[in-house]
C-alpha cells in the first residue's frame, strides 16, 4: 500500500471527547474572566458614591478627606505584607530546598507533609495566637531594643505595654504565607531537569553550586510565582491582622510601637459591622484600592519574570 | 464484583434514608400555635444588644410557638435606617431617634400621624478594668481616667491617682491605656461619660470610633480584655459582665465612689429624666452622667427598642406588642442577663416601659 498522501481531506480528527473537553475548558476560562469583571464592577459601583458625595458629611473620614483616610492604609497594607515576605521567602526557599536536595526521601516527604498542615490552619486561630501567646513573648524584646538601639528610626518609639505592634503582625503573616510559598518552590525545584544537575555535579561543582548553577536558573519564574501568591495572601489576610494589630491611621516606619499603621483589610472587619450609607460605600472604595495594589504588584512581578526569561537555564 | 457494585448502592440508600428520617423527628411538635400568635416579626439593630436578643427571641418562641422572630445584628445606624424604610417591624438602637429625624417621618412601617415607641430595654454597665498584682478596686474620679486614657498620666504611682487611694501600695509602674480598634457603642458611651462629667480632661466629642491617634487598641469587647489580662500596668474599658477576675475602678459620683452593680446601672437610668417634647410611647432618655443621685454608676451603655404606635399591618402591631412586653417583663430582662449580663430594668421604669407598649396598636 503507498502511503496515503494528504489530499483535500486533511483536517484533523475531532471526536466528541476532543469538543467536550475543549469546551469545557474554554468554559472554566470564560467564568473565571466573568467572575473577575464582576467582583471589579461591584468593587467600582459601589465606590463611586463615596468619592462623590463630599467628604464633610460622611462620618467615618472624620473631617479628612478620602485619600487622606486611605493612604495610611494602603502604607500599612503594603508596609506589613514586604515584612512580611520579607521573613518568609528566604525560609521558604530554604525549606523547599532542604526537602528537594538535601533531605533523605522520607523525612523530606514527613516534612512536606507537616508544611501543608500549617496551611490548614485558620487564620482566626493564627490570630488568637499571635495576640495571646506571639505578642508576649516578644513583648520584651520589643523593651530591648526600645532601651538600646532607639537611635534606628524602626526601634524609635516606646515599646508597646502588650507586644501587638505591625512586626508581631508581620511574623504571623509570616508564618501563615510560608506553606504556599514553600508548596510551589518545592514542586519547582523538583521539575529541575536531572541532566542539568548531573553535568554540573559531574564538572566537579560542590552541591550549593550545582543548586545555584542548575535549580535557581530553571526556578527563578517559578518562585516569583510563589511569592506573589504569598504576597497575595499577605496583602489580603483580615482576621489575624485584625486581632493581632493595635491600630492607628497613621504612616510611620516605627515596629515595636502601640501606635501601627494598619491594613486595608482588617480596617474593613473592624469597621464595617457598625458602618452604614456612605460610610459603607468608603470602605469598599479602600477595598478596590487594596484591588488595585494587588493587580499593579502582580504585574510587576510577571514584567520582571517575562524579561528574563530568556535567559533562563531552561532554554 | 456484582456484589460490591449493589452493595454500594444500597449503602448509599440506607444512609439517605436514616439522614432524612432524623430530619422528620423535629416536627413531631407540630399540631396549632401555643399562645394564639403567628406570623413573622423582624428586626435590625445594635449588635450590643445581640446575645440578649438571642435570649429573648428563644423564650418568646417556646411560649408562642406560631411566631417566628427574627434579628439582624448590623449595627444600630443599619437599624434605624432599615426601620425608616420599613423594611424591619422594630428596631434595636444604641441611640434613640433625634427631634429632626422624627420631624422628617416617612416611617414606613407606622401609618402618616403615628408616634414612635422607643423603650430603654438594654442596660448594660461599662467597667474600667485594670491588671495589677494584689490590687482588686481603686478610686479614680472622671477627670483621673480621662488624663489616663489621654496619656497625660503615664504611671500608676503618679499622684493624682495616689491621692484618691489611700493605703493602697501603687507600683512604679508605665500605664498601658487599652481602647476599642472597632467602632463601638461602649466606646461611644466611654466618651460621652468622659466628655460629659470632665470636659476639660476631654475635650472630644463622644464618638463611636476612638477619638485619638496612639495608645494600644484591641478587636472587640473580648480583644480588650485579653489584652488588659495578658499585659501587666494596663487598663481599659469594657462591658462589665465580662470583668472576669481584673480589678475594677469605682468612679466618682457627687461625694463618693461607686463601683458598677446592676442595680446602680438601672438607678442612672431612672435618675435621667426622659427627651422633653416626645409622645407619650416615646421614653427616649436623656442620659444625666453628671447625675450626683446616690448610689448611680454613670458609665451605661442604653439600647432602645424602637416600634411604631399605630402600624400600618395590625397583625404586626400585635406581635410587636407581645415581643416588647415580654423584653421588659421580669423573666425577659431575667433572661437577658443571664445571658447578656445586662441589668434589668427597675420597676419605675418597667411601669412606664409597659404603659409605652400598651398603646402599641
Amino acid at each position: 500500500m503507498t502511503a496515503q498522501a494528504l489530499t483535500g481531506r486533511d483536517r484533523p480528527v475531532r471526536r466528541l471527547g476532543d469538543t467536550l473537553f475543549s469546551g469545557g475548558a474554554s468554559t472554566a476560562g470564560a467564568i473565571i474572566l466573568a467572575v473577575l469583571a464582576a467582583v471589579a464592577g461591584f468593587l467600582i459601583a459601589q465606590s463611586i458614591p463615596a468619592v462623590t458625595t463630599p467628604a464633610e458629611q460622611i462620618s467615618i473620614l472624620r473631617g479628612r478627606s478620602f485619600w487622606e483616610y486611605a493612604l495610611p492604609l494602603a502604607f500599612g497594607t503594603l508596609w506589613a505584607a514586604a515584612l512580611a515576605l520579607l521573613m518568609a521567602m528566604p525560609l521558604s526557599i530554604g525549606i523547599a530546598l532542604f526537602i528537594s536536595h538535601y533531605a533523605p526521601r522520607r523525612l523530606a516527604s514527613v516534612l512536606g507533609y507537616v508544611v501543608d498542615l500549617l496551611a490548614a490552619v485558620p487564620s482566626v486561630v493564627f490570630g488568637l495566637w499571635g495576640a495571646n501567646v506571639l505578642a508576649r513573648a516578644v513583648q520584651p524584646g520589643y523593651s530591648w531594643l526600645a532601651d538600646n538601639l532607639s537611635w534606628i528610626p524602626l526601634f524609635a518609639g516606646p515599646a508597646s505595654g502588650t507586644g501587638r505592634t505591625i512586626f508581631t503582625a508581620a511574623i504571623v503573616l509570616a508564618v501563615m504565607v510560608l506553606p504556599i510559598i514553600t508548596a510551589i518552590c518545592r514542586e519547582v525545584f523538583l521539575q529541575t531537569p536531572r541532566l542539568h544537575e548531573e553535568a554540573a555535579l559531574a564538572l566537579g561543582a560542590t552541591r550549593w553550586e550545582m543548586i545555584r548553577m542548575a535549580v535557581f536558573p530553571f526556578a527563578r519564574a517559578g518562585i516569583v510565582s510563589a511569592g506573589v501568591l504569598g504576597l497575595g495572601r499577605a496583602l489580603g489576610e483580615t482576621m489575624a491582622v485584625a486581632m493581632v494589630l493595635s491600630p492607628a491611621l497613621v504612616i510611620n516606619v516605627d515596629l515595636i510601637s502601640s501606635t501601627n499603621p494598619t491594613t486595608i483589610a482588617a480596617n474593613i472587619a473592624l469597621s464595617f459591622p457598625e458602618a452604614y450609607g456612605a460610610n459603607v460605600n468608603v470602605l469598599i472604595a479602600t477595598g478596590l484600592l487594596l484591588f488595585a495594589i494587588t493587580l499593579v504588584v502582580n504585574t510587576i512581578a510577571r514584567v520582571l519574570v517575562n524579561r528574563r526569561k530568556d535567559f533562563s537555564g531552561a532554554n | 464484583m456484582n456484589i460490591k457494585r449493589s452493595g454500594g448502592l444500597v449503602a448509599v440508600a440506607v444512609v439517605t434514608g436514616l439522614a432524612l428520617a432524623s430530619c422528620a423527628a423535629n416536627e413531631a411538635g407540630g399540631g396549632e400555635p401555643s399562645g394564639g400568635l403567628s406570623g413573622t416579626l423582624v428586626g435590625v439593630g445594635a449588635s450590643s444588644q445581640g446575645s440578649a436578643q438571642e435570649a429573648w427571641i428563644a423564650a418568646f418562641q417556646a411560649a408562642n410557638s406560631g411566631v417566628t422572630v427574627e434579628y439582624d445584628p448590623a449595627g444600630s445606624g443599619a437599624g434605624r435606617d432599615t426601620f425608616l424604610a420599613g423594611g424591619s417591624s422594630f428596631a434595636g438602637s444604641d441611640r434613640a431617634f433625634h427631634d429632626d429625624e422624627i420631624a422628617a417621618g416617612g416611617f414606613a412601617a407606622c401609618t402618616a400621624e403615628s408616634g414612635l415607641v422607643e423603650i430603654p430595654a438594654y442596660i448594660s454597665p461599662i467597667a474600667v478594668g485594670f491588671n495589677l498584682d494584689g490590687i482588686d478596686s481603686l478610686d479614680l474620679d472622671a477627670a483621673t481616667i480621662a488624663a489616663i486614657f489621654t496619656g497625660e498620666i503615664t504611671r500608676w504611682d503618679d499622684p493624682a491617682i495616689a491621692a484618691q487611694n489611700e493605703g493602697v501600695e501603687l507600683p512604679d509602674l508605665a500605664i498601658t491605656a487599652v481602647h476599642r480598634s472597632d467602632d463601638s457603642g461602649t466606646t461611644e458611651n466611654f466618651t460621652e461619660y468622659l466628655g460629659a462629667v470632665a470636659p476639660e480632661a476631654w475635650p472630644f466629642e463622644a464618638d463611636g470610633v476612638w477619638p485619638l491617634d496612639g495608645g494600644e487598641a484591641a478587636q472587640g469587647t473580648s480583644g480588650v480584655v485579653d489584652a488588659v489580662t495578658n499585659g501587666s500596668g494596663t487598663i481599659g474599658y469594657f462591658d462589665a459582665s465580662r470583668a472576669g477576675g481584673l480589678g475594677t475602678v469605682a468612679v466618682k459620683v457627687g461625694e463618693e465612689y461607686v463601683p458598677f452593680s446592676p442595680e446602680a446601672a438601672a438607678a442612672v437610668v431612672d435618675a435621667s429624666p426622659f427627651v422633653e417634647g416626645r409622645g407619650e410611647g416615646d421614653l427616649a432618655l436623656e442620659l444625666d452622667r453628671t447625675s450626683t443621685a446616690a448610689g448611680v454608676y454613670p458609665i451605661v451603655l442604653v439600647s432602645y427598642l424602637i416600634g411604631c404606635v399605630e402600624y400600618q399591618d395590625p397583625a404586626v402591631a400585635e406581635l410587636v406588642k407581645a415581643y416588647f412586653g415580654y423584653v421588659i417583663s421580669a423573666e425577659g430582662q431575667a433572661a437577658a442577663a443571664a445571658a447578656a449580663g445586662s441589668a434589668p430594668i427597675s420597676a419605675t421604669l418597667f411601669e412606664r416601659a409597659s404603659a409605652a407598649v400598651a398603646l402599641i396598636h
